[in-house]
């Protein structure tokens, strides 16, 4: 019962990491039905802004969870401008185009981030501080769930309860959800379309930042190319949960994250993946929408 | 149109302060490209193929700046049999399917010697082009053991020692120094990773001293290594085995600490870098792992070192010593044979003995440096030091 205890924590903690990350893809999907695959590098690019950050505050000798808090802010900020900029450059003047076109230039966007940062910056692993320092109430129970671990979760957490009531209760949410359902009608009454895709951008942007500087805070290290992986799981992700939907993002990651923490714990590690995209097939074949997506009729 | 000149002007100024803000921009110098149409009589090119960039690029650039040392040093006494040596850097970033498009360029450059490649996996790939085009191939750094063993590349050869050596050096300290019972056997699914952890696996089950409690790949990159360490921690194992790179034995490492797991941490050459040390903080502490010896007292090896510093200004890095034994091995051959011709260079390779930071080598019929081995060493106050 331990050890599966354990294994529940650590993929609940596992899959909120993808849970972070798959709320950009699934919010920017849902509004104008893109895969904007360089999400992954907008995560990267918000570590590694937190480790600038990081670097220069602490060798100011600041408290360490001030400095995560400032660390946190700027790369918000900046990767949101860079979420904005990048759909403005890379999307927004191919918006009428057929859609495989908008998809080639987010892979292009996705290569061109990396290999920018690879150059910018150093090809090298670079250490990233501890910014989230271990919790003494947590010590009782730090070998089911860390301090970093309980830091993640809490923050996906409250960040889908947020997202969900922006888009239920307010004017901008609303305009969302019409723009969603018909960007052409929304626009005929009025809504400001562009000014919704860029809001989305920016909020999905943000959202890849704090899981950015929260999970090489966790792993400790980072490098140009973690964006990768990390999309890539954060996009099944969002395809298991439904793509489009908030919650299903979420339920999509930490269904991922048991399934491979599981077939880890009970059966191989070298099967994670294996038994991670089984999962992603079974379901799709009984779900073809995702386990909370909506079955849409097909615009043709 | 005014707002796609705030786009332009917007991307710009992001891009710009990310370049600035961390001002730690290398200016990496570029292959200079050969002039291989002028005087291509008189000059010895020596590819010298491994990472060059890349998060592996620690491995293959000190072998880069060995070579350079080596060929300034024959070039001047004159060069090799009056032809100046050239340094030729090919990047394949520790990827098979970039070592194979460099391996074709050094075949289609008419490069006859190659230092490299640096990885295991990297190259096997790379191994059959040379092969074909008769390229004489020496690497300073992968220890796959089947390259040499297997017989299938005659042109291939090492100054570096072999995984089946290594993994039996891993296994017989972690049994019989540390006295160590239950092992947990992990690797990173590569060429290199595998080979190493079933050789040590291999080693500890002959030995029977010790037992073998879980033998286990993980997926390299991950962002969380949780569920493999609670499975050590159930398994009741105290020491685990990893095969594999720095970045996956950095995070494994700081995540058993996490999990209050401290048992003894046992890896390979592919974790004995400074950059290991450097991301894994103060969990790299008592670490330990197997490294080529370092003959410290050895003539030549001090002699590298202090050209190292004097033309560099700095300690070299992972893999020097063999890169430099290497260089000096296949220039040795080519100057003993007279020509580049590769029956000849290869006959040198085996018979004739050359004085180098590793020893005074020559290479076995398999193409293994006789007299090199493994030993192991530990992380102490953010440093490797020699344990055995």
């Amino acid at each position: 019962m331990e050890y599966f205890l354990q294994l529940f924590f650590g993929g609940l903690s596992r899959g909120s990491v993808y849970a972070l990350i798959a709320l950009g893809y699934t919010m920017v999907y849902g509004i104008i039905e893109l895969i904007n695959f360089a999400h992954g590098e907008i995560y990267m690019i918000g570590a590694f802004m937190g480790l600038i950050v990081a670097g220069v505050l602490t060798t100011l000798g600041w408290p360490v969870l001030s400095i995560l808090a400032i660390a946190l802010v700027v790369s918000v900020l900046y990767s949101a401008a860079y979420g904005y900029t990048v759909e403005k450059i890379a999307y927004k003047p191919l918006r009428s185009a057929p859609r495989l076109a908008p998809l080639i230039s987010a892979i292009g966007m996705s290569i061109l981030l990396q290999n920018y940062i690879m150059l910018a910056q150093t090809p090298d692993f670079l250490p990233f501080p501890r910014l989230i320092p271990e919790l003494a109430f947590m010590d009782a129970v730090s070998n089911y769930l860390g301090t970093s671990d309980l830091f993640i979760i809490a923050t996906s957490l409250v960040v889908m309860i947020a997202l969900t009531f922006f888009i239920k209760f307010t004017r901008m949410g609303k305009a969302m959800r019409a723009t969603a359902q018909n960007r052409k009608m929304a626009m005929l009454v009025g809504v400001n379309v562009d000014q919704v895709i860029s809001v989305t951008f920016i909020i999905g942007s943000s959202l890849a930042a704090v899981g950015g500087v929260l999970i090489a805070a966790h792993v400790g290290q980072i490098n140009f190319a973690i964006g990768f992986l990390a999309g890539i799981k954060a996009f099944t992700a969002a395809v298991l949960g439904g793509i489009g939907s908030i919650p299903g993002a979420v339920l999509g990651g930490l269904v991922l994250g048991w399934a491979e923490s599981f077939a880890t714990g009970y059966i191989s590690s070298d099967y994670e993946d294996v038994f991670a995209f089984l999962l992603l097939v079974v379901i799709l074949i009984f779900r073809p929408a995702g386990l909370l997506g909506k079955q849409r009729a097909q615009k043709v | 149109m005014k707002s796609k000149w705030i786009v332009t002007v917007l991307g710009v100024a992001l891009a710009g302060i990310l370049a600035v803000g961390c001002g730690e921009k290398k200016d990496e110098k570029k292959a200079e490209a050969p002039k291989q149409e002028a005087a291509a009589a008189k000059k010895l090119v020596l590819g010298v193929a491994g990472a060059q960039s890349g998060d592996l690029a620690s491995y293959g650039l000190p072998s880069v700046n060995a070579a350079k040392l080596v060929a300034k040093e024959w070039n001047a006494k004159g060069g090799v049999n009056g032809m100046q040596v050239e340094v030729l850097p090919m990047d394949d970033q520790c990827k098979p399917e970039l070592a194979t498009n460099a391996a074709t360029k050094l075949v289609s450059e008419k490069v006859a010697i190659v230092i490299g490649h640096i990885c295991s996996g990297a190259t096997k790939a790379a191994l059959p082009i040379y092969k074909d085009a008769k390229v004489v191939v020496m690497s300073p750094s992968a220890t796959s053991t089947e390259l040499t063993q297997s017989g299938d590349y005659p042109n291939f050869f090492r100054t570096i020692s072999y995984d089946l050596i290594q993994g039996n050096a891993a296994a017989n300290f972690a049994t019989a120094e540390l006295k160590l019972k239950k092992i947990a056997v992990i690797h990173d699914k590569g060429d290199y990773g595998k080979g190493f952890a079933e050789s040590a696996k291999k080693a500890i089950e002959d030995g029977k001293a010790a037992k073998v409690v879980m033998f286990e790949g993980i997926t390299p990159g991950g962002v969380d290594y949780s569920a493999v360490i609670q499975k050590i921690k159930a398994a009741g194992a105290d020491c685990v085995l990893f095969g594999g790179y720095h970045p996956e034995a950095s995070k494994i490492v700081t995540q058993m600490h996490k999990k209050n797991l401290k048992i003894a941490f046992v890896s390979d050459d592919g974790v004995k870098d400074d950059t290991f040390i450097k991301t894994a903080g103060v969990d790299a502490e008592g670490v330990y792992a197997t490294g080529p010896q370092i003959l410290a007292d050895n003539a030549v090896f001090k002699k590298a070192l202090a050209d190292h510093q004097k033309e560099f200004g700095s300690e070299p890095g992972a893999f020097y010593s063999q890169a430099y034994a290497a260089a000096q091995a296949l220039l040795n051959a080519v100057a003993k044979a007279g020509s580049t011709d590769y029956d000849k260079v290869v006959a040198a390779l085996h018979s004739e003995y050359v004085e180098t930071p590793v020893g005074k080598i020559k290479f076995d019929a398999k193409g293994d440096a006789e007299g090199v081995s493994f030993s192991v060493y530990q992380v102490k106050d953010g440093k490797y030091v020699l344990v055995k």
